[in-house]
């Protein structure tokens, strides 16, 4: 992937990304990130969790030198609470108690990441982190900020626009349904789930040292089971990370696939996998799914 | 080539528009896909792609698209890799780069847009031509008329590396296989209607600043501030599900399972109970779709006040006699109760109920399904069928303060 990329687009920055020397990137995210800074279109990321997906903004933010804004989403966010906060409380204790003069209606109005990320002086990443844990209309409220990038304070008639137009990156788990619309307005990438290779060397992050023969065992164990079809939770990297902790811990040498696998409920957390597990360990199962 | 791909895309239902179209021609007019196959692969799919489910639909259509184009020593054919260095040129004259942040079909006028239909439709017409002529030319059946004909080179070749090669590889991989989810695709919908069924109250702790009440209050007390606190909201809707699994609505488990995902995934409701039944309601009612574990309705209607929302699901189509069969009425109690009269019981004992009926409604008309209607108000199990029932469920229930 060689090529100069000609940009009329008054670009400000490199559009380049090749990862950072600790995020590992490939051909795939590669354009995804660049289709994102050049067309300036948000980056949706989605893929299971454990997959590094909060990682990339960081990365990003690295390799392009810029400084990152983090916006974690939760159930009770709402899209008011990224752009301001107009404190009334503070206000109205000061009209009492403080001797701050709260005529400045504006002392009162904080921004959230959004608007600070509009306001920067420089371009920021800013990071939607887990968008679909709020409520279902969440991300269509935020549509026009994003496509815009301005808002306007309603307290005072301000309006806050983006000088240094921030590259938006938003992670999403697998599990919830995004809107229609707001799908359109993202460039779209989903993070793989680790290859055996990748995922080996995930592990050995977590555990230095590790048996290599053991762990290879492990790897074949874990990666049959998640080829199950019928899981409802196929296990993660934390899982995986989590059973050989337990294996080490037994000093197990040697693990492979039988129905009395120990600490199966590290790897698989509902009764219906456990029983689906046992199905196919006993050898009364459809065949995995070998990926 | 451009537009014959986004057709096979539609032709896999992923849903392709103008929109996408325009977001990747401006991509490819930024020189994106740095004119390699590789490089379209890649910004094809982040562009016009916004759903795990549809990327094995994009590896497919991309293999048919491009697979079997033939590698002269590593090489794209010349055709192919013209046509990746001319789409610079060809999408350049629309520079969308100035105000590329909304949806493009926003900014173009009628003109422009008809414009872009009708190349869209000029492109197509050429591709059916070359249909027409008897070579099927992209593909490998070996009298393609870019004269890469040769039967031993068909297929990736893997020997040397050159462009394209990764990208018919990865999407020769089928990577993405378990990630179609046909049912995934409309369970949203379902939720918005679910969501009309909101209802909240306040209880609890004492924890949230009442800000209006705290105004007031102040304002009362000469400006001294008078703190105001009140319980926060809570969801505050019981929802009782009955689902038919009988074996007439076999035809619909695909839109069950996507109501029974949107009734599960909905964190509005307090109490959300579901039950299964087979064909009719007789007495009881099953907690699995295995008919295991029953319970009695008298014992449900004891347990779940009148404000429960009771909705059923079911295609209400079923042999006359069944409607006007008997049964027990409690364990107790060896009363005779027909399965119309269940259903009144049922409806009289529930302020608000609903069924919902996965039959079209021109169906309805002279069978069993017409008189359980009279029984119980029941509506269409569409998207519009499902709003409508979920306004009248919640239609006089007004949260308590």
């Amino acid at each position: 992937m060689t090529g100069s990329v000609t940009s009329d687009a008054g670009f400000e920055g490199s559009e380049e990304f090749r990862g950072t020397g600790s995020y590992l990137t490939n051909p795939s995210l590669e354009a995804a990130v660049r289709c994102a800074l050049v067309l300036k279109k948000p980056l949706l990321v989605r893929g299971e969790p454990g997959t590094g997906k909060t990682l990339l903004a960081e990365a990003i933010a690295e390799a392009e030198g810029l400084d990152l804004i983090t916006w974690n989403v939760k159930s009770t966010t709402r899209a008011q609470d990224g752009l301001y906060h107009y404190d009334t409380v503070q206000r109205l204790y000061d009209s009492r108690f403080g001797d701050r003069n709260v005529s400045d209606i504006r002392d009162y109005i904080h921004m959230g990441p959004v608007g600070r990320a509009f306001q920067s002086n420089e371009r920021v990443v800013l990071l939607i982190d887990e968008v679909d844990k709020a409520d279902i209309e969440f991300p269509n409220d935020l549509l026009h900020e994003l496509d815009r990038m301005r808002f306007t304070v309603a307290e005072t008639g301000d309006v806050v626009a983006a000088e240094h137009r921030p590259i938006v990156v938003i992670t999403s788990n697998a599990e919830k349904e995004l809107p229609d619309a707001f799908l359109r307005r993202c460039i779209f990438h989903f993070i793989d789930f680790p290859d055996r290779e990748l995922m080996r060397r995930i592990v050995e992050v977590h555990h230095r040292g590790l048996d290599d023969r053991l762990l290879d065992q492990a790897l074949e164990v874990f990666y049959r089971i998640r080829g199950l079809e019928r899981l409802r939770k196929k296990p993660s990297t934390s899982e995986l990370v989590d059973w050989i902790s337990m294996l080490l811990a037994r000093r197990e040498t040697t693990v492979e696939l039988s129905p009395e696998l120990a600490d199966l409920g590290t790897l698989l957390k509902k009764e219906q996998d456990l029983e689906v597990f046992a199905d196919y360990a006993s050898g009364r199962s459809t065949r995995p799914r070998i990926r | 080539m451009f537009n014959s791909f986004l057709y096979r895309l539609r032709d896999l239902d992923v849903p392709v528009g103008v929109g996408e179209a325009l977001t990747l021609a401006s991509a490819l007019s930024h020189g994106l896909h740095e004119q390699t196959l590789d490089g379209f692969y890649y910004t094809a799919r982040a562009t016009l792609i916004h759903h795990e489910g549809h990327l094995d639909a994009f590896d497919q259509a991309f293999l048919a698209e491009f697979k079997g184009i033939e590698f002269d020593a590593g090489d794209l054919t010349e055709e192919l890799q013209k046509w990746l260095d001319d789409a610079a040129d060809e999408f350049g004259e629309r520079d969308c780069a100035d105000d590329d942040s909304q949806d493009f079909t926003e900014f173009l006028n009628d003109e422009e847009l008809a414009e872009l239909r009708r190349k869209f439709e000029e492109r197509m017409a050429e591709q059916t031509e070359r249909h027409d002529g008897g070579n099927y030319w992209i593909g490998s059946q070996g009298t393609s008329q870019f004269g890469h004909s040769g039967k031993a080179k068909q297929g990736i070749s893997t020997k040397s590396s050159g462009g394209g090669r990764a990208a018919l590889h990865a999407a020769d991989a089928r990577h993405y296989r378990g990630y179609r989810s046909d049912v995934a695709l409309d369970i949203r919908q379902f939720e918005v209607a679910l969501r009309r069924l909101r209802a909240f109250v306040r209880e609890g702790a004492e924890d949230e600043l009442d800000i209006s009440a705290t105004i007031d209050a102040t304002a009362a007390n000469a400006g001294d501030i008078e703190i105001v606190v009140r319980p926060p909201s809570k969801p505050n809707t019981h929802v009782i599900l009955m689902i038919d699994v009988g074996g007439s609505m076999f035809p619909y488990s695909q839109l069950m399972s996507q109501l029974f995902s949107a009734t599960k995934k909905a964190t509005h409701f307090k109490d959300l109970r579901t039950y299964y039944f087979h064909n009719m309601i007789y007495g009881k009612v099953y907690e699995t779709d295995r008919f295991s574990e029953p319970i009695w309705i008298h014992d449900l209607m004891r347990q779940c006040g009148s404000h429960y929302k009771l909705i059923i699901v079911g295609d209400a189509y079923m042999a006359p006699y069944e409607l006007w069969h008997s049964s027990a009425l409690s364990a107790s109690d060896d009363s005779r109760v027909t399965g119309i009269e269940w259903l009144q019981i049922l409806s009289h004992h529930f302020r608000q109920s609903a069924w919902l009926n996965p039959e079209p409604q021109n169906r309805w008309r002279g069978s069993t399904i017409e008189q359980i209607a009279e029984a119980i108000e029941m509506y269409p199990m569409t998207v519009d069928g499902l709003t409508e029932a979920m306004t009248k469920l919640n239609r006089g229930s007004t949260a308590r303060r």
